[in-house]
């Protein structure tokens, strides 16, 4: 099951002032499959991820070098275009921050900025996108509640269907269900295979029960490094590098 | 023995803490219960509907009208300015120069200075800046000059609760494509909606009742101001200007006239509260 690279990483280091955080990364991430990204905590992990959708260069401090190729574009070219390149990209983080408005409204708003105006259109659209995130049955009857009503789970899969909503092809998760109960991760992961035929998915997760679930490719990193990376049986069954060995085998964690 | 002490010092707390509210309540409804008790000989319809006739500062028929009008009128103006210039500046240096940056703490600095100067500075700057450009005391210069003297307050206050929007909030509404001011006018301010109707009440609410702002700058006048260059009364110079006088029911009017400037607080602070709550419904915690 080769397929092409969609995401291609070169060269990529980053640091925060003078504290290391990425030591060159080169890495191609394959289209439409599930990528785990796995290590333990403080080595890089969501650094990586926040690299690709640039929003990484927020915070205070940041130093990055190196590319990454998304569809064969250097998305750090000058002059790109930055909420062109998050467009692309659906994130989710740890805990679900639905945004301050009601649940139609959350998934409404990415259309909505760009440039989507038609009322059955809109409805249409966030009714597409919260079946497609398995929560339109839940919700159907309550869209102009607030959003922060609904339970975590709820949330979290709210946020999956407001970011499948500005049409992505990349789905960012960072450890999506480390805020969820075991029900509620259950059904992330469920949506996760559901929807790798459609897009690209990259996980940062430190749940090592979790990437072998899910993953199709892995990339194991450690202290800022990119230690292994291949197919996730390769990873799994048969790793090639001592570190990794043990991180699989639990001695480090 | 440890936890008989423990239990002690856990009292004695406890005590002490409930003394000091007490003490803060007591307050509160005594100002409103002398107010209310020393004005209420005089607190008529008159009061309310009513310009000061001649005569009305030794005793004579009339009422306070014009200072009610003038008070509401400067001070909103005031607040609309106050909030126009603040607002920019709240947003700018929390989501684009970012809000640890080091000129966000300069402007933080700058204006926690300003927020302690005395309001009559304020007023002798007011003051100093009309004679400039020949402007005299008028409803233009006390609401040029109350605008500068909230400014501080207002956007101080509006600092503090946009500063508090979780990161990640903004950067949910940034991978969503959004671009800075999307994310400020859709998403933080709607976030912060009820800090910011609370910080535009904290700054009313203080140019209401200040009197040295508007001593030299807005001048006063028995008359309603009919327009932006003529004198306006308003209520805290009318309170000070009838205590002033050496006649009992002048004074007792004073009180009245406080007694209404404490109303419009209570109805603008309450209104405030409830359109608040209103939008804190959509607030993510």
């Amino acid at each position: 099951m080769q397929t092409n690279p969609h995401v291609r990483v070169h060269d990529l280091s980053v640091s925060y002032g003078s504290t290391p955080a990425l030591n060159r990364i080169s890495v191609d991430i394959p289209e439409k499959q599930i990528t785990a990204v796995i290590g333990p905590s403080g080595c890089g992990k969501s650094t990586l991820l926040r690299a690709m959708n640039r929003l990484l260069e927020n915070s205070d401090g940041v130093s990055l070098s190196g590319s990454i190729l998304i569809d064969n574009e250097n998305i750090y070219d000058p002059g790109r275009d930055v909420t062109e390149i998050r467009k692309k990209m659906g994130l989710l983080s740890q805990k679900p921050y639905p945004l301050p408005m009601s649940i139609f409204e959350n998934v409404a708003y990415g259309p909505r900025i760009h440039g989507m105006k038609k009322k059955n259109e809109m409805a249409e659209t966030v009714r597409h996108y919260l079946t497609i995130s398995g929560l339109w049955e839940e919700v159907k009857d309550r869209l102009h509640e607030p959003a922060s009503r609904l339970s975590i789970g709820q949330q979290q899969r709210l946020c999956l269907a407001r970011g499948l909503a500005v049409e992505p092809e990349i789905i960012l998760a960072d450890e999506p269900t480390s805020a969820l109960d075991p029900k509620s991760s259950q059904k992330i992961e469920a949506e996760f295979k559901h929807l790798k035929n459609r897009y690209t998915i990259i996980i940062v997760t430190h749940i090592l029960r979790q990437a072998r679930r899910l993953a199709d490719y892995v990339l194991f990193m450690y202290l800022g490094e990119l230690v292994e990376h291949g197919p996730a049986a390769q990873i799994f069954e048969n790793p090639q590098h001592e570190m990794t060995k043990e991180y699989i085998r639990g001695i480090i964690s | 023995m440890r936890s008989s002490f423990n239990k002690f010092e856990e009292a004695v707390f406890r005590f002490l803490m409930i003394v000091s509210t007490l003490v803060v309540l007591g307050c509160l409804f005594l100002i409103i219960g002398t107010v209310l008790f020393k004005g209420i000989g005089s607190m008529d319809l008159d009061m309310i509907t009513r310009t000061p006739q001649g005569g009305y500062y030794l005793g004579k028929e009339g009422g306070v009208l014009n200072a009610i009008v003038g008070s509401i009128v400067l001070t909103s103006s005031a607040t609309a300015i106050a909030f126009l210039a603040s607002l920019p500046v709240v947003l700018y240096i929390n989501i684009y120069a970012g809000k640890n940056s080091r000129f966000a703490e300069l402007i933080r600095l700058s204006l926690d200075f300003l927020w302690g100067i005395p309001s009559i500075v304020y007023g002798a700057f007011g003051f100093i800046i009309m004679v400039y450009f020949g402007i005299s005391a008028s409803l233009l210069g006390g609401i040029i000059t109350v605008a500068l003297f909230i400014l501080p307050i207002m956007a101080r206050a509006m600092d503090e609760v946009i500063s508090l929007v979780p990161v990640e909030l903004v950067e949910a509404s940034f991978s969503l494509g959004s671009t800075r001011i999307e994310t400020a006018s859709r998403v933080v301010l709607r976030q912060t909606l009820p800090g910011i109707i609370s910080a535009i009440l904290l700054a009313f609410g203080r140019g209401i009742g200040d009197a040295a702002s508007v001593l030299f700058t807005s001048g006063f006048s028995d008359r309603i101001p009919l327009s932006l260059t003529q004198p306006a009364a308003t209520l805290p110079l009318a309170i000070f200007f009838q205590l002033g006088t050496p006649f009992p029911e002048v004074q007792e009017r004073a009180y009245a006239s406080a007694f209404i400037l404490t109303i419009i607080i209570l109805i603008v602070s309450i209104s405030a509260r409830l359109l608040a709550a209103r939008f804190r419904r959509h607030t993510i915690q």
